[in-house]
C-alpha cells in the first residue's frame, strides 16, 4: 500500500541524514526518484527551488510535496493526496521525537563521547560525497536540455549554473539568485519564441 | 524566563518556522533571538550545545531544535508541541503550492521560470560541497571518502542510506582499532 510505503520511507529519510538539509537532499534523492521514482528528477529539483524560496526546512517541504504528489499520481483524489502529505511528513520527523524520548537523559552525554566521535570522523566527509552527488545527479538532460536537441538551452543553462554557483561563492543571497534565475529564464526563453 | 506553555511552544515555534525562508541553517538566530534572548528559555552556553546536539543527531536540524527545546522546557508533550509548530508553516505553504502548481507547470511562462531555475539550483547544491569540505576538515588522507561516496552514489546507483550506515559503522571500528573509542 502506497501510504505506508511513504510512511516507511520517510521515516527511514528521518532516521538515516545526517549533516543537514544538503545531506538530507542526497539521501531523499535516492530514495525518492532513484528508488521508487515518485518524483522525475526535474520534479525533484522544481521542488529544491520552492523550498529555498518558501518557509521551512527542505526534508518537510520535499516530504509534503512528495506526498501530495505520489498519492496524487496513483489515485487523484484530494483529501487521499493531502492525507499522503501529512503522514510522509509526520513520518519525517519521528525518527528524532522518538530518538528524543528514549535517550534525552543520555543525549547531551552521547554528543561528546569518544564513540560519537569516531563514527563522525568518516560520516562527515561521506556526506560531502552526498551533496556532491546530489548536485551531479541533477545535471541532467531534463534540467539542462540536450546539446544535440536544444543546443541554445543546453548552454544557457550551463552559463547560469557558472553564474550562480561564482555568485554562491561570493556569498550573494541563494533566494535572490533563484529569483534572477528564474526572472532571466522566463523574460529569455519568452522574447525567443 | 517567561512560561511556556505547550500553545505558547507551538506558536513560538511556528512563528520561527514562517519566517525562516531557505532552509534549516537560516532558523538558527531566529530561534537564538526568541528561545534565548526574548523569552529566556534556554542559557546562551546550553544553547550551542544543544545546536551541536540537534546536529549530530539525525533528521531535520530545524526540528530537532525545536524537540530539544520543547522536551527540555515540557517534557514529551513539550516536545511534540514545538515539533508540530515548527513545521505548520512549511506543510501549509507547500501543500497550497502541490494543490495550484499542477495546474499552472504546463503554462510556457512557468515552463521558462523552471528552465532558469533548476541550472541554478544545482549550483546552490553544488557550493555548499567545499564549505561544507571544510568544516569537515577534510585532509589528504580521507579526500577519497567523500570521492567514492559520490562516485558509489552517481555511477553505481547506491543508496546514499547505505553509504551513511556504512560511513558510520567504519568510523567507529576505525577508531576501535586505533583505540581512541
Amino acid at each position: 500500500m502506497l501510504l505506508l510505503k511513504l510512511f516507511v520511507t520517510f521515516f527511514k529519510i528521518g532516521l538515516f541524514s545526517f549533516g543537514g538539509g544538503y545531506g538530507m537532499l542526497s539521501v531523499i534523492q535516492g530514495e525518492v526518484v532513484t528508488r521508487y521514482s515518485w518524483l522525475t528528477m526535474s520534479e525533484f529539483t522544481d521542488i529544491v527551488a520552492i523550498s529555498q524560496m518558501t518557509p521551512g526546512p527542505i526534508g518537510i517541504n520535499s516530504a509534503t510535496y512528495v506526498g501530495y504528489t505520489a498519492m496524487n499520481n496513483a489515485y487523484g483524489s484530494l483529501p487521499l493526496a493531502v492525507l499522503g502529505s501529512l503522514t510522509a511528513s509526520l513520518a519525517v520527523m519521528l525518527p528524532s521525537l522518538v530518538l528524543m524520548l528514549i535517550i534525552s537523559r543520555y543525549l547531551m552525554k552521547y554528543s561528546k563521547s569518544a564513540g560519537v566521535n569516531a563514527v563522525f570522523r568518516t560520516l562527515r566527509p561521506a556526506v560531502v560525497g552526498l551533496i556532491a552527488s546530489a548536485a551531479l545527479l541533477l545535471m541532467s538532460a531534463e534540467n539542462y536540455g540536450t546539446f544535440a536537441d536544444e543546443p541554445l538551452r543546453f548552454c544557457v543553462s550551463v552559463l547560469i549554473t557558472i553564474v550562480a554557483f561564482i555568485a554562491m561563492r561570493r556569498k550573494v543571497s541563494p533566494i535572490l539568485i533563484l529569483v534572477a534565475s528564474g526572472v532571466f529564464g522566463a523574460l529569455f526563453y519568452g522574447f525567443l519564441q | 524566563m517567561t512560561d511556556a506553555s505547550l500553545f505558547k511552544l507551538f506558536a513560538t515555534f511556528s512563528k520561527i518556522g514562517l519566517f525562516t525562508i531557505g532552509g534549516g541553517y537560516a532558523m538558527i538566530p531566529l530561534i537564538e533571538r526568541d528561545v534565548v534572548e526574548r523569552n529566556g528559555w534556554v542559557a546562551k552556553e546550553d544553547f550551542l550545545d544543544l545546536l551541536a546536539v540537534a546536529q549530530s543527531a539525525p533528521g531535520v536540524f530545524a526540528v530537532n531544535i525545536a524537540i530539544f527545546i520543547g522536551y527540555k522546557l515540557r517534557g514529551a508533550r513539550g516536545a511534540v508541541a514545538a515539533s508540530l509548530g515548527s513545521v505548520l508553516p512549511s506543510v501549509v505553504c507547500i501543500l497550497l503550492i502541490a494543490l495550484f502548481f499542477h495546474s499552472f507547470r504546463h503554462y510556457k511562462v512557468v515552463e521558462h521560470i523552471f528552465w532558469g531555475l533548476r541550472p541554478a539550483v544545482v549550483a546552490l547544491i553544488a557550493a555548499p560541497v567545499f564549505s561544507v569540505a571544510r568544516s569537515a576538515k577534510i585532509t589528504r588522507t580521507t579526500v577519497w571518502i567523500p570521492i567514492l561516496a559520490a562516485l558509489l552514489i552517481v555511477a553505481f546507483g547506491v543508496s546514499p542510506i547505505y553509504i551513511i550506515v556504512c560511513a558510520g559503522v567504519a568510523g567507529y571500528f576505525y577508531g576501535k582499532i586505533k583505540g581512541r573509542v
